[in-house]
C-alpha cells in the first residue's frame, strides 16, 4: 500500500504543528469560535450533542495493522473505547476533547495518518471499491489512482473553498461496489479496444435533499487525463457552482440546472486549455504510484480447497459464513472476505478497541497486514489464503465479529443519528437494532436474499437511504420521530433514487412495515434468485402500498 | 419555561447554566419563566461565549417534573442524558449533578 515519501511526512507534521498551535490559541481565547471553526474543519473537528467528534481520513479504506492498532489506541486512551467507521470509509470518535486533539493527530501521523480534508467545502477522502486489488472481476486496481487524486487534491489553493463539499469515488470493475453515480464524480477505470487503461466519467450524482443520479459525461478519459478533466471539471464548478444557497450549492443542482449537454460543452472547453500542460499524467508517476500498491506476493496454497471442503463438513456455522462473507479472489487459492461490524442489535460500523487490535492481528497473520473499510460500514480482508479461512472464521468467532450476513437485511447502513449528530432530527441506529433483531434469523435472512437497507436521520442522507433497496428516512414531526420508507433504491452499476412509498410510520410501527413489505416481496417474487431489488422493478410500488396501506384507504 | 445551554469550549461537554456556573447535567438549571429572565439567560450565554468559556449556545424548552429541569424536544433529552443506545455513555452514566468550573 501507498506509504509516504518525506513530502508527505512533512506536511502531514506541518499541518499537526499549526492545528496544535491554534488549538492551544482557541483554548487560551486569543482566537473566537467564528475563527476557529473553519479551522478545526478542515482538519476533522466537529461539534456533536455530546462533544466534539474527530474523523478521520482513511484513505479509499486501506488501512494497515499498524494503523488500526493505532486506531484501538487513540480509542482507549482518548475516547470511549470504540470507534465508528463511516460510509466515506473513514473513522469517527464521537468524544475526544480538544484539548486532546493535538496529541490524538501526532499519534496518527506516526502511523501516516491524518483528518485533513474530512470536512469543509473541499475534495473529500477519495473513495473506492473495497475489494480493490483483490476483486476477480476488476480491469485494474483502483486505488492508484484514488492516490493520485489525493495527492493532486490535498490542500489544492484553487479547490479549498469550493460552494460546497466534492466527493470523488473510483471503482475498477464493471460492477460497481464503490456506488460511483452517487458521487459528484465518479470514476470508472476500464480498458478501450486497444487495452488502454482510462476512465468512464460521470458528474453530478449526489445524495441529501435533492438525489440525483450521476451522469456519464465521457465514455473513455485516457489515463494520462484524469487530473486535467477532474481539473476542468472542478474549475467550472468552482467558477458556476451556486454560493448563494447552501441547499443547491453542490455540483448536481449545477448540472441539473446547467444542462447536460451545456455543462460538458463547458467541460470541455476548459480541458482543451489544460490537457497539454502539466497536468497530464506522466507515464513514470502513474507507474510509480502504482508500484505502490503492487499485491503481495501470493504464493500457491492449493491446499485450501480439500481444508475448506473438510471444514465446511465439520462446521455448518463456517460454511454459512463462507457463503455469505467470503468472495472470490483474482487468485484461486486466495479469497476476500467481509468482517461484518453489523452483529445483531450491534451498532452498524462500531468497532471497539479490542476488536479493532484483534482484528489487526489477524490481518498480520493470515492476510498479509492488509485491510480495508468499505463504504457499507464493514471491514474487508482482500487477501486470505483460502486454506486459511477457517483459521480466520475461528479467530472473528472469538471476538464477537463473524456474523455471516454481508449483503442480508441485517447488514444495514446507519448514520449515527440524533443519538450522536446535531443535523440529526431522528434517531437512526435503534431502528436499525430492532430491524436487526427482528431478522436475526440468519436461515430467513439468507431466504430473503440480498436486500439492501439504508437508514439516514436526517436530509442529509448520510445513510445513503436514497439508495437502499428498501431506505428509511427519519424525520421529526410535531416533536415525535417519523420514519419514511423508500423502495427502489440501488447503488451499483443500475444506480436507482428510491421512491416514497406513503406516509411515514412512527418508531414503533416502523420494524412491522419493513417486515410487511419483506413478506409482501416473498410472496410476489418469481423464485428465490429474483433479488428484491428485480422484483421492485418489476412489479412497482402498487403491491407494497396495497400491503401498508389497503387497510387505511378501506377505512377512510 | 426555558434554560441556557451550550458546549464546553475544552471538552464540547454538553453544559446547563445553573446557579452562577455551568452545569454538567440539567437537573438544577436556572428556569427563566419569563422573557425578561430569558433575555438575561441569552446575554449570559452570549458573554460565556465571547469570554470563549462554551460555544453553541441555545435557549431551551423545558418542563419541571418532579422538581427536576426535563428538556421538551428529543434532540435535548439525548443531549441531557447521553446516547440512547449507550446507557453506559453520557450523563446517564454519571454521578447525577456533577458541577463544572
Amino acid at each position: 500500500m501507498y506509504r509516504y515519501d518525506e513530502f508527505d511526512h512533512d506536511f502531514v507534521q506541518a499541518r499537526v504543528a499549526e492545528f496544535s498551535d491554534q488549538v492551544k490559541r482557541r483554548l487560551a481565547g486569543e482566537i473566537t469560535e467564528d475563527q476557529f471553526r473553519p479551522l478545526r474543519l478542515m482538519n476533522g473537528v466537529y461539534l456533536q450533542l455530546h462533544a466534539y467528534m474527530l474523523r478521520i481520513a482513511v484513505p479509499y479504506g486501506t488501512l494497515n495493522s499498524r494503523q488500526l492498532r493505532m486506531l484501538a489506541h487513540i480509542a482507549r486512551k482518548y475516547d470511549k473505547g470504540y470507534g465508528h467507521f463511516t460510509t466515506r470509509q473513514n473513522l469517527q470518535f464521537h468524544w475526544p476533547a480538544l484539548a486532546d486533539v493535538p496529541a490524538i493527530l501526532a499519534d496518527l501521523a506516526s502511523v501516516e495518518m491524518h483528518c485533513i480534508q474530512t470536512s469543509g467545502n473541499c475534495i473529500r477522502n477519495v473513495t473506492a471499491d473495497h475489494f480493490a486489488g483483490a476483486a476477480a472481476d476488476e480491469v485494474a486496481d483502483p486505488r492508484p489512482y484514488a492516490e493520485i487524486l489525493r495527492q493532486w487534491s490535498s490542500v489544492h489553493p484553487e479547490f479549498s473553498y469550493l460552494p460546497r463539499k466534492f466527493k470523488i469515488a473510483v471503482t475498477g470493475a464493471e460492477r460497481d461496489r464503490a456506488a460511483i453515480q452517487a458521487h459528484d464524480i465518479g470514476l470508472h477505470l476500464k480498458k478501450n479496444s486497444a487495452g488502454e487503461l482510462g476512465f468512464a466519467v460521470y458528474v453530478g450524482g449526489g445524495l441529501g435533499r435533492t438525489p440525483m443520479v450521476a451522469k456519464k459525461i465521457r465514455d473513455f478519459l485516457p489515463e494520462a487525463e484524469l487530473l486535467s478533466y477532474c481539473t476542468a471539471i472542478l474549475r467550472v464548478y468552482n467558477l458556476y457552482g451556486r454560493r448563494d444557497n447552501k441547499f443547491k450549492a453542490r455540483i448536481k443542482i449545477l448540472v441539473h440546472e446547467t444542462g447536460v449537454d451545456e455543462i460538458v460543452r463547458q467541460i470541455e472547453a476548459e480541458w482543451r486549455q489544460l490537457k497539454d500542460t502539466e497536468l497530464k499524467l506522466p507515464e513514470a508517476d502513474i507507474a510509480a504510484i502504482n508500484a505502490y500498491f503492487a499485491p503481495p506476493a501470493l504464493s500457491a496454497r492449493p491446499e485450501g480447497d480439500a481444508l475448506v471442503k473438510q471444514a465446511r463438513l465439520d462446521s455448518k456455522s463456517f460454511s454459512e459464513w463462507l457463503g455469505q462473507n467470503v468472495v472470490t479472489h483474482r487468485h484461486p487459492d486466495y479469497a476476500a472476505v467481509t468482517i461484518s461490524l453489523k452483529g445483531i442489535g450491534e451498532v452498524p460500523g462500531d468497532v471497539t478497541d479490542s476488536q479493532m487490535e484483534a482484528v489487526a492481528d489477524i490481518a498480520e497473520k493470515y492476510a498479509f497486514d492488509e485491510l480495508r473499510v468499505s463504504h457499507e460500514q464493514n471491514l474487508i480482508l482482500p487477501h486470505v489464503a483460502r486454506a486459511d479461512l477457517k483459521a480466520v472464521y475461528d479467530a472473528l468467532v472469538e471476538i464477537g465479529l463473524a456474523t455471516a450476513n454481508s449483503n442480508l437485511i441485517s447488514d444495514i447502513i446507519s448514520c449515527p443519528g440524533l443519538d450522536y449528530c446535531s443535523l440529526a432530527t431522528a434517531r437512526s441506529i435503534p431502528v436499525a437494532q430492532e430491524i436487526s433483531r427482528r431478522f436475526a434469523s440468519l436461515e430467513r435472512q439468507r431466504e430473503i436474499g440480498e436486500l439492501k437497507l439504508k437508514i439516514s436521520g436526517c436530509i442529509n442522507a448520510c445513510g445513503h437511504h436514497h439508495v437502499g433497496h428498501i431506505g428509511i428516512l427519519g424525520v421529526e414531526k410535531k416533536g415525535t420521530e417519523l420514519y419514511q420508507v423508500t423502495l427502489g433504491g440501488s447503488a451499483d452499476e443500475n444506480t436507482s433514487i428510491g421512491e416514497i412509498i406513503g406516509r411515514g410510520f412512527s418508531s414503533e410501527e416502523i420494524t412491522d412495515a419493513i417486515e410487511q413489505i419483506v413478506d409482501t416481496y416473498l410472496g410476489l417474487r418469481l423464485n428465490p434468485d429474483e433479488r428484491f431489488i428485480d422484483a421492485y422493478r418489476r412489479v412497482g410500488p402498487a403491491p407494497f402500498k396495497e400491503a401498508l396501506y389497503a387497510g387505511e384507504t378501506k377505512a377512510a | 419555561m426555558k434554560v441556557l445551554t451550550a458546549n464546553r469550549l475544552s471538552d464540547g461537554i454538553a453544559v446547563w447554566y445553573a446557579d452562577g456556573g455551568w452545569a454538567e447535567t440539567v437537573g438544577h438549571a436556572d428556569v427563566a419563566h419569563d422573557k425578561a429572565a430569558e433575555d438575561r439567560l441569552e446575554a449570559i450565554g452570549a458573554a460565556a461565549a465571547a469570554n470563549n468559556e462554551v460555544l453553541d449556545v441555545n435557549v431551551i424548552d423545558v418542563t419541571i417534573v418532579d422538581g427536576l429541569v426535563e428538556p421538551v424536544r428529543l434532540r435535548e433529552k439525548i443531549r441531557a442524558a447521553g446516547p440512547t443506545i449507550h446507557p453506559d455513555l453520557g450523563k446517564q452514566a454519571g454521578p447525577q449533578a456533577a458541577r463544572a468550573a
